[in-house]
């Protein structure tokens, strides 16, 4: 009993509740007449296109930045790389990659500027972060019409100005990732070893990063800033960069959902990603200050599980639409779970 | 003093906090109309003993005291201060409760005001009666005038001057119609010389009148002055009851910080041998601008391979000293390390020049307490010194060394006995005593040529204590490093110091070495400067 006790406490109650719940989808879906392997497929997609804005959420926490609401300043950072590499007619693997290079440029320059307005505002990072993103979502959303694009794929084809709400990008970089080395295990269910392959590579690079003098010190700016302060580390300049690296990290993994999503939506599309990532890494199992990969990965898979599942089986048991309530009160419930328990 | 005489009186009362023994077998008495002035250390019980007089819930709370106390001839047992209040006894605390936006009289009056019934409170209750506030500032004006001070009861608090606060709290207290014994807790720590006169000749007055008065402070002159009889309170103890007349300033001082039992362990004078050595810091007027310990105008010449001890009660600034120099307050001034200017406001710089510091605040700024003990060892080390880092291809990467931080956790955790299961365990699940050897151990990875330590025994057991004491005191003796220790506890100070210097109101008030007479570092402890020991 006190080894199930034990395991509990690990593990958390939200966390088994939630695989439990997946699990048994899974183990009905059949019964009502939707295929596993299709099931799977999906899941193993989602997660690779979500997982690198997940890993995004990390560097913040551990600085003591709390969990990055304003995540829409990477994914517009990464907008922006996307439709410049488009508008300059760039396709394949150099198409990505030179959307990749110029969406974390403009990544750095925004998580700076943004970094230094979350040093204005410590200890109400969260709540500030959550305004700077939809603020600039909508700041964006002017200059997405003012900006001189060009390029007939990208602009309203009635003016030709001002970019569209969807850009498809079937003709530059569609599934280059998700292509590359894919394995096909049955007719539905195929492993996009390529974007799970990115997402190593970042994955890695957070570790690594992490193992570095500068990434101690974040770490120990984030456990107890008077500790580092009395160190001499520069407190603000530790925060200001793994804001930064938040905010580049995120806009790789904007890029990344694109490609495999195949457009690139604009205007307020960004908002709709920042409950999420925070609520599934939470869901993994990180604190408001404490993150790890593993957090990541599990949070993903979990989150990513249910709302794949969510609609396809409860919709088809029950003929109701649930699904959008289920993802919304997992996501929200987690992060007020997660919030109650801050400082713990 | 006969049994009808007395008001109070304590009977063999103790007390244990989590098996920490802070009041044992307390016994004396107050007799009406007189003032008992009561002094002691820091830590020395008082706070404890008057928390438990006034029934504070920290005392409830803690499972009680032991003996008992007597109240205008009835045994009483305060579960709440409400209960005391009605009792008659009044406290005056130290900090001022006091609301700034109410007039004078509205506040001695809070909670007791005089109130009229209007059409409104006769339908809807007592609470909703008006204020009557004529006939409260009449009250209040008779309280003010009780203590022979001149004060407008319509003026608002918030624009008084700190004295006045201080008399605003007393009239409140004697205003209640039955109040028989008021305690003040160092009312004179914020007032001028002429405020404090002023407030001894209203005690006075007070007692004349037949209120009994208990007076704590820490101005031995004020104690000597006012008092009828004086108690002094030391380890938890009652060490002295006596009638005040005759007691003379320097006699209280040395009842004060006077251990009978320790006195091999002082350590002897080397005063003439430390000051023919170099010197390795010299501080010039340092002032810090530190909440509660501010540091005014500091002085000090620190000598190559001493052991300096810095003493002083609480607030006198003597943690402002470390805390300023390595930067993490405020602070001016001009310090000389080792022939250099050494900038100020600047840790990092501090640190690089071979300077480390244990702070007094162990779980706040001292510990990651989050993380393991080898990071929290060696990170200082790491970050400023660029040990514990292993450079991968060719320099281009460079990580953490686990492998040598964990050597050197170990060598620590060997050398200074930490008790822990090993190096990953967290600094939080570790014991006070073990933490500040941590603690210790993070400034001895830095090699460092001048160590600051700060309160290190506070908050911790007696065994680790005199650990903690001897590793600092093998450090120095093994690595010719100079330490500055900074403690409330003057015979830890004179145990391990070649000189000791005293602390009061932000500046350095005399040099001793650890074997002068007691009583001369009480008098300095109190500001009082006597004769011979000067400037050193």
């Amino acid at each position: 009993m006190a080894e199930v006790k034990g395991f509990v406490k690990n593990i958390g109650w939200p966390r088994i509740i939630i695989a439990i719940f997946l699990l048994s989808l899974f183990i009905v879906a059949p019964i009502f007449g939707v295929r596993v392997d299709t099931s799977i497929h999906d899941v193993i997609v989602r997660f690779g296109m979500n997982a690198i804005m997940v890993l995004s959420m990390i560097p913040m926490i551990q600085s003591g930045c709390g969990l990055n609401f304003g995540i829409p300043v990477g994914l517009v950072a990464g907008m922006l790389g996307a439709v410049i590499s488009i508008e300059f007619n760039l396709t394949g693997l150099s198409g990505i990659l030179v959307a990749m290079v110029i969406g974390v440029a403009f990544a750095a320059l925004f998580g700076f500027l943004y970094g230094l307005l979350l040093n204005r505002v410590k200890g109400d990072e969260m709540i500030i972060a959550t305004y700077v993103g939809f603020s600039f979502v909508f700041f964006m959303n002017m200059m997405w019409l003012v900006l001189p694009f060009k390029n007939p794929a990208s602009v309203q084809g009635f003016k030709g100005e001002g970019l569209r709400v969807t850009i498809s990008v079937e003709d530059y970089w569609f599934n280059i990732f998700n292509n590359f080395l894919k394995i096909d295990i049955t007719k539905y269910l195929s492993i996009p070893v390529g974007m799970i392959l990115v997402f190593a590579i970042m994955a890695l690079f957070v570790w690594a990063f992490f193992k570095t003098k500068t990434g101690t010190a974040i770490t120990a700016v984030g456990s107890n800033p008077d500790y580092a302060r009395a160190s001499g580390i520069s407190i603000d300049k530790m925060r200001t960069i793994s804001v930064m690296l938040s905010t580049m990290i995120a806009a790789v993994g904007m890029i990344v959902y694109e490609q495999s999503f195949g457009f690139i939506q604009m205007y307020n599309a960004p908002s709709a990603f920042a409950f999420p990532s925070v609520a599934a890494i939470l869901l993994g199992g990180a604190s408001v200050n404490k993150a790890s990969i593993t957090n990541v990965i599990i949070g993903t898979i979990l989150f990513q599980g249910i709302l794949t599942m969510t609609p396809s089986v409860i919709n088809s048991a029950i003929n109701i639409d649930v699904s959008e309530i289920i993802r919304i009160v997992v996501s929200n419930g987690m992060i007020v779970y997660a919030l109650t328990r801050k400082g713990k | 003093m006969s049994e009808t005489e007395a008001l109070l009186e304590i009977k063999n009362v103790g007390k244990e906090y989590d098996g920490n023994r802070v009041l044992k077998d307390i016994n004396f008495t107050v007799d009406k109309g007189k003032i008992v002035g009561l002094v002691g250390e820091n830590g020395a019980g008082k706070s404890t003993l008057m928390n438990i007089l006034f029934g504070m819930n920290v005392i409830v709370e803690t499972g009680g005291y032991e003996g008992e106390i007597y109240f205008d001839g009835k045994k009483v047992n305060f579960k709440d201060p409400v209960d005391a209040l009605n009792a008659g006894i009044g406290m005056v605390h130290q900090e001022f409760s006091l609301i700034p936006g109410f007039t004078v009289a509205e506040n001695i009056l809070l909670n007791m005001e005089k109130t009229q019934q209007s059409v409104i409170s006769k339908v809807l209750g007592k609470r909703l009666d008006t204020i009557d506030l004529p006939s409260i500032h009449e009250s209040a004006r008779s309280a003010i005038d009780k203590l022979g001070v001149q004060l407008d009861s319509q003026s608002l608090v918030s624009e008084m001057p700190v004295g006045h606060k201080q008399f605003i709290e007393i009239a409140r207290e004697i205003n209640r119609e039955k109040v028989k014994l008021i305690i003040l807790d160092e009312p004179t720590a914020v007032l001028t010389e002429t405020e404090a006169d002023i407030l001894l000749k209203s005690m006075r007055r007070l007692a004349d009148m037949g209120v009994s008065i208990i007076f704590i402070s820490h101005r031995l002159r004020e104690i000597t002055e006012v008092s009828d009889k004086i108690v002094v309170l030391r380890d938890g103890q009652v060490v002295v009851e006596t009638p005040a007349e005759g007691v003379d300033i320097g006699q209280v001082a040395k009842w004060m910080v006077g251990r009978d039992v320790d006195t091999e362990n002082i350590k002897t004078s080397k005063v003439d041998k430390i000051e023919n050595k170099e010197i390795i810091m010299e501080v010039k007027n340092l002032w810090v601008d530190m909440p509660g310990e501010t540091v005014k105008d500091v002085s000090l010449k620190i000598h190559q391979g001493e052991i300096l001890g810095i003493g002083g009660l609480a607030g006198q600034g003597k943690l402002g000293i470390p805390n300023g120099i390595m930067g993490l307050f405020p602070s001016g001034g001009e310090i000389i390390f080792e022939g250099k200017s050494l900038p100020l406001n600047n840790t990092l710089e501090a640190q690089k020049n071979g300077i480390s510091f244990v702070s007094e605040d162990r779980r706040g700024v001292g510990l990651l307490l989050d993380e393991s003990i080898d990071w929290n060892i060696t990170f200082n080390a790491m970050q400023i010194q660029e040990r514990f880092i292993k450079p991968y291809l060719g320099g281009l990467i460079k990580f953490r060394d686990d492998k040598a931080m964990k050597e050197c956790a170990d060598k620590y955790i060997d050398e200074l006995e930490i008790r822990c299961i090993n190096e990953k365990q967290l600094a939080r699940n570790l014991s006070g005593g073990n933490q500040q050897k941590v603690c210790l151990a993070k400034a001895f990875a830095m090699n460092p040529r001048l160590l600051f330590v700060s309160e290190p025994t506070r908050g911790i057991d007696i065994g680790a204590k005199r650990l903690v004491l001897n590793a600092l005191e093998k450090y120095n003796e093994e690595n010719n490093t100079t330490i500055v220790i900074i403690s409330s506890e003057l015979e830890e100070l004179r145990s391990i110091s070649d000189r000791v210097a005293i602390v009061c109101e932000g500046k350095i008030f005399g040099i001793l070495p650890p074997d002068a007479p007691v009583e001369k570092f009480g008098l300095l402890m109190s500001g009082i400067h006597t004769k011979e020991e000067g400037e050193k």
